[in-house]
């Protein structure tokens, strides 16, 4: 219970912050948003796929936002280690776990956020999704689970990181791995070498699972192969963002 | 069952640096501090001042030796510790993005109080903070930010306070205002374990005082008996006029922190006012606008060398 009540007091301040700098949500919404407009209009005319191309990219962009969003949540952590709230804290009766979990649910409701902006823009430009409530309740559940697996990473970062630049660059990579997916293209396009890359990281899984369920199409295999993925590097993120939260001390 | 309040036993840290080494800071600290009192603990840059009150607070975990804060194990009963302290430490920690309500709010309502709302109102008003509640606290001044930083440590009434270099870059008049509330927090029966690196704040404020050095206490006791411990040659140094060169060196040393000299100028101000009147309330003035240049410059220098997160990213 008093868990439960220090990550709802300490998840209110950090919710506080976001809504005193929503440029924060509106800067991880924004480049994904360019990114899809760029693709649609400019350089999705020469790609083949099935079906229209925003209703393709969708699925990629919004991974896109996700690695880019949690950058935030490695940075809004460093802070705190920086400035010594979190040193304030751990001095405090507050169960240490609750630290970490206001961080992380901060991390999973801005990312809704924007989520539901991107979508939004999507549905002007053309996006047209057949799924029903059931399978979108399918793709949010399997949106939050890769929020969830990638804010546990941004945790590790946050924590050990020696400078703000530091806590976010490890964003980079994550943000570049959808274009190296079926995300854009589909993977039979792309070179033998680059194809086995893609067509086994996680993103090209996570992508198909949720383009089939927005289709209305059957997931096969992808979906299993997704939630492995996401439970995986949850897990070993988990335990790695543990161990440097106990180091610190 | 004494009345320490705290007790601390050949307490012992060390760090490992950037090539591996590892470097004692604490190399077996003893010490008691009594309830109800002000214990200062002196010590100059890099002493292990803040490494002791940090393991004292429970945010880190020593490596050998134990410690007692209210009778509980500071390693094993962190929990029946953390009730009972509060912990200021050498730099504000407060939330710039709320105000200062907020912030008093804040921990007000993760210490469980009843009237989160009444208490953050009488601490603003008691720290003279109650024009500057609504505004964020990342506009407060310095001396503004200190002292909600404080007042934070006061909310839920903690036992022990821990402050850590409380007056470090504050203005004489702010500085003066924190030893009053130390003093009346004091009265009120708090223990205070507060360290610095001028004997002046010492002397104006604690009850004992132990000197922490090479990561020992070299010193413990009385402003009165600690000064029996000074050498007899205090006396010929106040009568003899200093040289040029040493005018020369005293004015370098106030102008880059006196980081080394710290411990000497403090001892010389002390001496200084066993002679006449005129002359000591010069010294104690000199020295205290050395210590201010010094204060702002230290506090800047230990800021960009002690980014603690790099120091744990290390560890
Ligand atoms: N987390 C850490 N990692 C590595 N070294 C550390 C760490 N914390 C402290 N140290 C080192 O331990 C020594 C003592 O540091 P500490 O902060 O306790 O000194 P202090 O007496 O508080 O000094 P100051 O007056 O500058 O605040 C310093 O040399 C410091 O560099
Ligand atoms: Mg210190």
């Amino acid at each position: 219970m008093k868990t439960l009540h220090d990550t709802g007091v300490l998840f209110g301040r950090l919710m506080r912050h976001i809504l005193r700098s929503p440029d924060t949500i509106i800067t991880v919404a924004i480049t994904p948003i360019a990114i899809m407009l760029l693709f649609v209009f400019v350089l999705g005319g020469a790609i083949e796929t099935e079906g229209s191309y925003v209703n393709y990219l969708v699925p990629g962009i919004l991974l896109i936002a996700i690695a880019s969003g949690i950058a935030y949540t490695a940075l809004r952590l460093f802070a705190d280690v920086k400035n010594g709230l979190f040193e304030r804290f751990q001095s405090m009766p507050i169960k240490r776990t609750s630290l970490l979990w206001a961080h992380v649910l901060t991390s999973l409701v801005s990312n809704a956020v924007s989520m539901v902006l991107i979508i939004l823009v999507a549905l002007a430009i053309g996006f047209r999704p057949s799924a029903g409530v059931l399978a979108w309740l399918a793709v949010a559940g399997i949106l939050v689970l890769f929020t969830l697996a990638l804010t546990w990473l941004a945790v590790i970062a946050g924590l050990t990181a020696r400078s703000a630049e530091g806590s976010s660059a490890f964003s980079y990579p994550l943000v570049f791995l959808p274009f190296i997916s079926s995300a854009f293209v589909p993977t039979t396009t792309m070179p033998a070498a680059v194809r086995l890359f893609a067509e086994n990281q996680p993103v090209t899984s996570i992508v198909n699972t949720l383009r089939s369920l927005l289709g209305s199409q059957p997931v096969g295999s992808d979906i299993a192969i997704a939630l492995a993925w996401c439970v995986a590097i949850t897990v070993v993120a988990y335990l790695c963002a543990m161990r440097a939260y106990r180091r610190l001390g | 069952m004494t009345d320490a309040v705290i007790q601390v036993t050949d307490l012992q840290k060390s760090f490992t640096g950037k090539k591996g080494a590892r470097t004692a800071v604490l190399k077996g600290v003893y010490f008691e501090v009594r309830r109800g009192e002000i214990f200062a603990l002196l010590g100059s840059n890099g002493a292990g001042k803040t490494t002791t009150v940090r393991i004292l607070s429970t945010v880190l975990k020593a490596d050998g030796g134990s410690a007692q804060v209210c009778g509980y194990d500071v390693a094993r009963q962190a929990d029946k510790v953390r009730e009972r302290i509060s912990l200021t430490g050498q730099f504000a920690a407060v939330d710039g993005m709320l105000t200062g309500r907020e912030n008093l709010l804040l921990i007000a309502r993760l210490r469980g109080v009843a009237d989160p709302a009444n208490l953050a109102d009488g601490l603003l008003e008691r720290f003279g903070l109650a024009g500057a509640a609504h505004r964020r606290a990342d506009t407060y001044s310095g001396g503004m930010t200190r002292r909600l930083d404080i007042a934070m440590s006061l909310v839920g009434s903690p036992t022990v306070l821990f402050l850590d270099e409380p007056t470090t870059g504050l203005d004489p008049e702010a500085r003066l205002a924190v030893w009053q509330t130390a003093r009346e927090l004091a009265d009120g029966g708090t223990t205070i374990l507060l360290t610095t690196q001028y004997l002046e704040e010492a002397e104006q404020l604690a009850q004992r005082i132990a000197i922490l050095h090479d990561g020992r206490i070299i010193a413990n006791g009385t402003l009165g008996e600690l000064e029996e411990l000074l050498p007899p040659a205090k006396e010929e140094y106040v009568i003899r006029r200093p040289t040029l060169e040493e005018v020369f060196l005293a004015i370098i040393n106030a102008q880059q922190g006196g980081v080394a000299g710290q411990g000497g100028t403090v001892w010389q101000g002390g001496a200084a006012e066993q002679g006449g009147t005129t002359r000591q309330s010069d010294a104690i003035r000199q020295d205290a606008t050395a210590r201010q240049d010094g204060a702002t410059m230290q506090s800047s220098a230990t800021r960009q060398n002690s980014a603690y997160p790099d120091r744990r990213a290390v560890l």
